[in-house]
């Protein structure tokens, strides 16, 4: 029975202990290398074999990258990504078994700006990676992130789809390709060789300024993560890929999946962490690692001289406890030790999320959040956990402000700029709003601020709501910000007017 | 073989060759590869003790990044001579002459 000092320890199974005599349990010849799952021990033939068929059957399965497709691989310079990017060149390699049949082109983003690293640093960066990537043969650009700064307000609007095909065209594609060209005629286009382009001190310090004023590490991670992917999809979009690899590997998705739900993503679980993501409508990003735990990813690029760079980021170095994705992540990892199928059971489950299909049409682009492009979560009724958390929250600033002071929004608004009479100071290119002449009110009067709450899903806000203030969004996502508001409040004064279905 | 002597038993000097990969090096000034010989003993040198030394000698900043415990902190790989050190018998795995240690750290990028 349970007592103070009852000891379990002898009827705790032991694993089995393993030992460097023990022969791989695939080909029972070669002796043991590496340990891959709880007791699977595998040479080091075996391990190649493994990890190489293991992307080609991922990729294989899920028939969603079709023969000639330009597809996008976004490399952080870290393991994975070049583990990743490895395995593109074996599967494209001539002699390969099944070998794949899609144009790579390689992004990377250089963040040094966001961090604080010299020039001299991110040059240095740069440099090492041009040589990897050059050796590779396949097209790549280098941007920097401050790029972003300058991105059209289009990357935040989710654009039409391709055709839904049918499953059989999958083969059919496959078959045509085969009988045009067979395997001759994938020579990549055209070398483009961007190197990272001059970066002005200034555009630096926007973004530092932007990235300094999320107060918390979760708050600045998350910003991060949402400009660089707003980053990738304009890069995949203006030169033509209709794919993005992404490479977050088994472990990495594992610690996504609790953090997201920390952080009040559960809508969006299915789309942040399973294979495919099609948020964006025309680029569909594709996760091939997601089998692989970081193990095994580190193992192989030791073994096989996979080259990778080591780039800081915002977490390195940092404690434990600063920021949720970092507890998660430690949690998850301490836990793995000592159960090693922790993560392939998280990995398990989110396989079986789905996403919700809400019957909105495609433009009506106020369903979507403006920074994450996922479908809005906060549109629901009276009695949902949404509702609970701002009636707390309106409960918890009463109290707080004392009664008397009812105070709906907490987050950063945009102040509502002292617009002189008849002067319309717009975000769109400095023409009137021509309201002030037709009768409304003039949009930038005292009057309208812009409530980002209500375009964004509920982490989103969370995001913003850390944020000290909202000034120093890039111009993109303030303009679509206020065309959606404005759209809104148009529909909102001629709904009457509107049919509606099924009335 | 070695001849030992009765009075005093001594133990060859360990010469052991180690690497930290995938961000352990910035724990280590960034070096990243270490030649290492380690002090004679009684007994030999196992992977616990080779720990210890490290964290005295060489680890040049924040100790709880790179041990835990007994042992490295989770998430950082272990390779001997190329091999999972749990195939070695991880902690209790004696060092011998030329023997090549690798960390690696899974924590970092992706």
């Amino acid at each position: 029975m349970c007592q103070v000092d009852e000891e379990y320890h002898d009827q705790l199974e032991r694993t089995d202990v393993l030992s460097a005599s023990q022969k791989c349990v695939r080909c029972k010849e070669a002796s043991a290398a590496v340990v891959i799952r709880a007791g699977d021990a595998y040479c080091r033939g075996c391990f190649k074999e493994y990890f190489i068929h293991k992307f080609r059957a991922m990729l294989g399965k899920n028939r969603i990258i079709f023969p000639g497709e330009k597809v996008l691989l976004a490399v952080s310079g870290g393991p994975s990504s070049c583990s990743m990017l490895s395995q593109v060149q074996e599967g494209l390699s001539q002699k390969a078994h099944k070998k794949l049949r899609f144009f790579p082109g390689i992004v990377y983003i250089d963040e040094g700006g966001a961090i604080g690293q010299s020039t001299e640093e991110r040059q240095r960066t740069v440099s090492e990676l041009e040589v990897v990537f050059k050796a590779t043969g396949f097209p790549f650009h280098i941007l920097p992130l401050e790029q972003v700064l300058d991105l059209p307000s289009s990357v935040v609007v989710m654009a039409l789809p391709p055709l839904e095909q049918p499953p059989s065209a999958y083969k059919a594609a496959v078959d045509r390709f085969n009988q045009t060209c067979g395997s001759d005629c994938l020579t990549p286009p055209e070398k483009q060789k961007k190197s990272l382009p001059d970066v002005h001190e200034s555009h630096t310090q926007l973004l530092q300024q932007l990235i300094g004023s999320a107060k918390t590490l979760t708050a600045r991670e998350d910003l991060l993560n949402t400009l660089r992917q707003h980053l990738l999809v304009y890069t995949a979009r203006t030169e033509g890929y209709s794919k993005l690899m992404l490479g977050d590997n088994c472990t990495r998705l594992a610690i996504k999946l609790l953090t997201s739900i920390s952080l009040g993503r559960g809508a969006q679980l299915a789309q942040d962490t399973g294979f495919s993501d099609s948020r964006y409508g025309d680029i569909i990003a594709v996760r091939p690692m997601r089998d692989y735990s970081a193990k095994e990813i580190a193992h192989y690029n030791h073994m096989f001289d996979v080259p990778s760079v080591l780039i800081p980021s915002l977490e390195t170095k940092t404690s434990e406890k600063a920021s949720i994705r970092r507890l998660t992540e430690s949690f998850v990892t301490k836990l793995q030790t000592d159960f090693p199928s922790t993560v392939s059971t998280i990995y398990r489950t989110s396989e079986k999320l789905q996403t919700v299909c809400r019957s909105s049409s495609t433009d009506d682009h106020s369903d979507r959040c403006l920074l994450c492009l996922c479908i809005l979560d906060t549109a629901v009724e009276k009695a949902s956990a949404f509702q609970a958390t701002l009636i707390s929250e309106q409960v918890s600033q009463t109290l707080f402000l004392g009664p008397g002071i009812p105070r709906q929004n907490s987050g950063p608004e945009r102040p509502a700029s002292a617009a002189s009479a008849g002067q319309c100071r717009s975000l769109s290119g400095g023409e009137d709003c021509g309201r002030a002449t037709s009768g409304g009110s003039c949009c930038s009067s005292a009057k309208e601020t812009i409530n980002l709450k209500s375009l964004l899903c509920y982490s989103c806000q969370l995001t913003i709501r850390d944020m000290s203030s909202v000034d120093h969004l890039p111009l993109y996502i303030m303009s679509e910000a206020q065309r959606r508001q404005r759209r809104s409040q148009m529909r909102d004064e001629i709904s009457e007017f509107l049919l509606n279905d099924g009335v | 073989m070695h001849h030992l002597d009765a009075t005093k038993p001594r133990i060859i000097y360990e010469s052991v060759l180690f690497f930290s990969r995938g961000g352990a090096e910035l724990l280590f000034n960034g070096v990243k590869e270490h030649h290492v010989t380690l002090p004679s003993q009684s007994e030999p040198w196992d992977m616990k003790q080779l720990l210890v030394w490290i964290q005295r000698n060489l680890l040049k900043e924040r100790p709880e990044l790179f041990l835990q415990g007994d042992s490295v902190r989770p998430g950082i790989l272990v390779l001997i001579n190329d091999a999972d050190w749990e195939l070695m018998g991880e902690l209790e795995y004696q060092l011998q002459d030329r023997d090549n240690v690798v960390f690696i750290s899974t924590l970092h990028g992706g």
